[in-house]
């Protein structure tokens, strides 16, 4: 008897705190679901905007690894409206796998410069990232730099790096090797790990960190994390690093431009609330959110009217390099099995 | 009631099915490339530092269990709890605040180099944390309370007669712990070792970051950066096989190492003078290194963010989230692993056995493999819901994709290792004569089960109940994955905290994780006491009245 009721009082106390979570996907009209690999954190200001005013209140999950194919297997059940990432590589993923749709917006096309869209794609970007050069303010008087230099033997030594095969870099090798081939692009990467200070590790601030102490003196980094130390966002100690770096906004060798990245979204091909998707995507290419993206996260907008965060006005005006995003990003996959071949993280 | 057990193991199978299924969509073509430049590296690092985190998990493991079991010494009863701490710290947390800590701009080598005089950064050599041995130590000290906890177990339900025979008979120090404690304990160290061994396979963020390429590390990297979901199946289900055949052949090993249990904890031994202190410092320091110094770390950012922005104004929706799933999936856990470990018990047969092993397939899983497994079977259920129900006439069913009883089922698959595991092996220590007793007298299984295992199992029971809340709560990669909409957890706070700016940002929901797990050490360690006490009392009452 006592048992029993153990068992009763335990089972239902079990089933209590379950009852309480949202069990399934909302699926009310006034409501947009978004999936998404940016940290929603980041954009949570913006959505705010957009709820307070369209009256569409956005769900969101934040994921790392793994969107595509959560809603791969989720398919035609799948409450996924708006599909985000932050690598151009992963939003050509998402069409390539057939999880989006077009998306057909006279708003958008109007905002997109036609030079940041892909042909035929599904997905627009909404921000952009320049992969920079930071070298040490102290040991090195360089102020104009190209990505191959960072292979000359002059640096022996002196280069910081995240681990080869991360996607911001993996993007960069991959944009190398559209420009030069795959005979020119490995020779590089075995130089520029020759020229390694310590064994690839970390995330881009630690770049600027190790430059500081003294470990090495050039590094690569992506933009907005100069922003983010230099503004203080991310504590005093980290507006020291930033101020112990100089940042060149390099180009390749033809001098083209600089390479980018972006974060983008696209209308998933189950949406639920496809109209509702189109209105959220509208919203974040408006100048008023564009300056959001600007102001909060360090990014470079789309639009050229909305200005700089101060942190990273310095940098100048972003010109970025002519290899397009899809070009690129089907080079991924070859330049990651070419830092293997060289060996670049062990 | 093997059918009963049949079910988690059965369960288990779904998510390698999964990735069985991903892996036959692959050509296999990207093999030749990965067995020509990332395995061999891959394979020499993922042994290196297995072998040396058990190594360092052992000796801060073993040797602080035995102390606190056989020893009285300054210090002692904090300790003894004190000691599980760094179970409550996610491992790459660990290793963010000792990349800080250590860095050469960091606290450490800033004051290093103020005492010697020494102005120029470069001026002082001092090892980077950003490598192997690094790496090694890190996990090695954030780990080893899965050995501290089972061992520490085993020696309080072991034989004090042993022991104390072995005293009196002139055996101490070494002798003592090699002949007479060790193997004692050995079943128990041994699911201690396999665990910290698991964790540290399944890891990414800790290897990741201090830049060691463990299998797992290949795995990962297949999947998001060279692109293919197929041969990232393919290595993590070899890496599975391995794991598999590793583990049997461990339990081969270990069969022959049954122990009886003793009435009564050891008497422990008061320590004086140098002694005394060792022992406090061998205690302490495990603690310190594993706990105090990366949450020293954190409690001074946190005191910063606090003093800036005050505390996260969702940090006790976070916190309740992390609680409800936990218990909810400690609770599941404990009954599956219980059911597992009583199959195995009562039945002691290869169909039995394998029950076992495959429930700890999970455990060898990294969380995000797991998660991406258990995804395709998951859409595959709700589908054939749909599908029946509709049968049946259009009732509304809420998905299990997306879910919050998908975040159960994978915690529940993916840590049902521990409660089986240790059960099983608490198991061992009690006499098959006291089953063969009950029986004698009809007891039926569900009495045996519940009015003498459980109450004898009790101390490991509650120690592994612990485990599997804080993995819960720590749980990161499969909560990324599989949670519903809008929903927030610590684990996943902080580590949004860390991917948008500095992880420091996190440290208030990282103190949260510490200080929720807290509260389970302290009610099992008092659980502990208590019972130690009663036993010791009804001993003594006993005495009493045969005099």
């Amino acid at each position: 008897m006592t048992l029993h009721r153990r068992t009763l009082l335990v089972g239902a106390s079990c089933a209590l705190p379950l009852g309480t979570m949202p069990l399934s996907a909302a699926h009310a009209a006034t409501e947009v679901n978004l999936y998404t690999t940016r940290e929603a954190g980041l954009i949570q200001p913006l959505l705010e905007r957009f709820s307070a005013t369209t009256g569409i209140k956005v769900n969101t999950v934040f994921m790392s690894a793994g969107l595509a194919e959560r809603v791969a297997a989720e398919g035609a059940r799948s409450p996924a409206d708006v599909l985000m990432t932050v690598d151009a590589g992963s939003l050509v993923d998402l069409d390539r796998k057939g999880l989006t749709q077009p998306l057909n917006s006279k708003i958008v096309d109007a905002a997109v410069p036609s030079a940041l869209r892909a042909p035929a794609s599904n997905w627009v970007p909404l921000s952009l990232r320049a992969r920079v050069i930071l070298v040490s303010n102290e040991r090195v008087p360089d102020t104009a730099m190209t990505y191959e230099q960072l292979a000359d033997v002059r640096w022996k030594g002196r280069v910081c790096l995240r681990s080869g095969n991360h996607p911001y870099n993996t993007a960069l090798f991959g944009a190398m090797l559209v420009k030069h081939g795959p005979v020119v692009t490995e020779a590089y990467l075995a130089d520029l790990k020759r020229n390694l200070a310590r064994k690839p590790a970390g995330g881009d601030r630690e770049v600027a960190r190790d430059i500081m102490a003294g470990i090495c003196d050039v590094g690569l980094s992506n933009s907005y994390y100069v922003g983010l130390m230099l503004s203080g966002a991310g504590g005093s100690e980290q507006k020291r690093w930033g101020q112990a770096v100089r940042v060149i906004m390099p180009t390749f060798d033809d001098g083209a431009g600089t390479h980018v990245n972006v974060s983008g979204a696209a209308v998933a091909r189950h949406a639920p609330h496809a109209a509702n998707a189109i209105r959220l995507i509208e919203f974040l290419l408006s100048p008023e959110a564009q300056k959001v993206y600007a102001e909060a996260n360090f990014e470079f907008p789309l639009l050229p009217d909305v200005p700089l965060h101060p942190a990273i006005a310095h940098l100048g005006k972003l010109r970025v390099d002519t290899v397009g995003m899809a070009d690129m990003a089907a080079h991924r996959a070859a330049a990651s099995m070419m830092v293997d071949r060289v060996g670049f993280d062990q | 009631m093997f059918a009963a057990a049949a079910v988690p193991a059965a369960l288990m199978l779904a998510p390698v099915l999964g990735l069985v299924v991903l892996a036959f969509q692959g050509t296999g073509e990207i093999w030749r490339h990965l067995a020509a430049y990332v395995l061999p590296d891959a394979l020499r690092q993922t042994a290196m530092l297995l072998s040396g985190t058990a190594a360092v998990a052992a000796l801060a493991g073993i040797g602080a269990a035995w102390l606190v079991t056989s020893f009285d010494f300054p210090g002692r009863k904090w300790l003894e709890w004190a000691l599980l701490l760094p179970l409550a710290m996610p491992t790459y947390i660990v290793a963010y605040a000792y990349a800080d800590v250590l860095h050469p701009i960091g606290p450490v080598q800033t004051g290093l180099r103020m005492l010697l005089g020494i102005d120029e950064v470069r001026g002082l050599v001092f090892p980077d944390i950003r490598s192997m041995p690094g790496c090694i130590l890190v996990m090695g000290f954030a780990l080893y309370p899965y050995v501290y906890i089972s061992t520490r177990a085993a020696l309080l339900m072991q034989s004090a007669e042993a022991i104390e025979a072995a005293r009196g008979l002139g055996a101490s120090g070494s002798v003592l712990i090699r002949r007479v404690v060790l193997p004692i304990a050995s079943p128990a160290i041994g699911v201690g070792l396999g665990l910290v061994m698991m964790e540290a396979l399944a890891d990414i963020g800790a290897s990741e970051f201090l830049g060691v390429r463990t299998l797992t590390v290949a795995v990962y990297v297949t999947w998001t950066t060279r692109g293919s979901v197929e041969g990232a199946a393919q290595i993590a289900l070899a890496i599975l096989a391995l794991t598999f055949v590793l583990l049997a052949v461990e339990r081969a090993m270990a069969r022959h190492r049954d122990q009886g249990a003793g009435e009564r904890a050891p008497l422990r031994r008061s320590l004086t003078g140098a002694m005394a202190a060792l022992a406090t410092i061998g205690c302490t320091l495990p603690m310190a290194v594993g706990f105090a110094v990366p949450t020293l770390h954190l409690l001074v950012n946190a005191a910063i963010r606090i003093a800036e922005f005050g505390f996260p104004a969702q940090l006790g929706n976070w916190t309740w989230n992390s609680l409800r799933l936990a218990t909810l999936a400690t609770a599941t856990t404990l009954c599956a692993g219980f059911l597992i470990a009583f199959c195995q018990r009562h039945l002691g047969s290869p169909a039995s056995t394998l029950l076992l092993r495959v429930s700890a397939l999970g455990y060898a899983l990294p969380g995000t493999v797991l998660a991406v497994g258990l995804l395709g079977p998951m859409a595959w259920f709700d589908e054939a819901m749909a599908i029946a129900l509709d049968h049946v006439g259009r009732i509304a069913v809420p998905a299990l994709s997306g879910s919050a009883a998908a975040l159960v089922l994978a915690y529940s698959l993916r840590f049902l290792a521990i409660p089986a595991n240790t059960l099983e092996s608490a198991y061992r220590s009690i006499p098959s004569t006291v089953d063969d007793a009950a029986r004698g007298l009809g007891a039926p299984d569900r009495v045996l089960a519940g009015r003498i295992h459980l109450p004898l199992l009790s101390p490991a029971a509650a120690a592994s109940a612990l485990m599997v809340l804080i993995e819960c709560m720590k749980e990161l990669p499969a909560t990324l994955l599989l949670r519903p909409l809008n929903v927030e957890t610590l684990a996943t706070a902080i580590y949004g905290e860390a991917s948008r700016g500095t992880y420091e940002e996190g440290a208030v929901a990282a103190l949260a994780i510490v200080a929720v797990g807290l509260i389970p050490v302290v009610i099992l360690v008092r659980g502990f006491k208590l019972k130690a006490d009663g036993r010791r009392r009804s001993r003594w009452r006993r005495d009493r009245a045969e005099a």
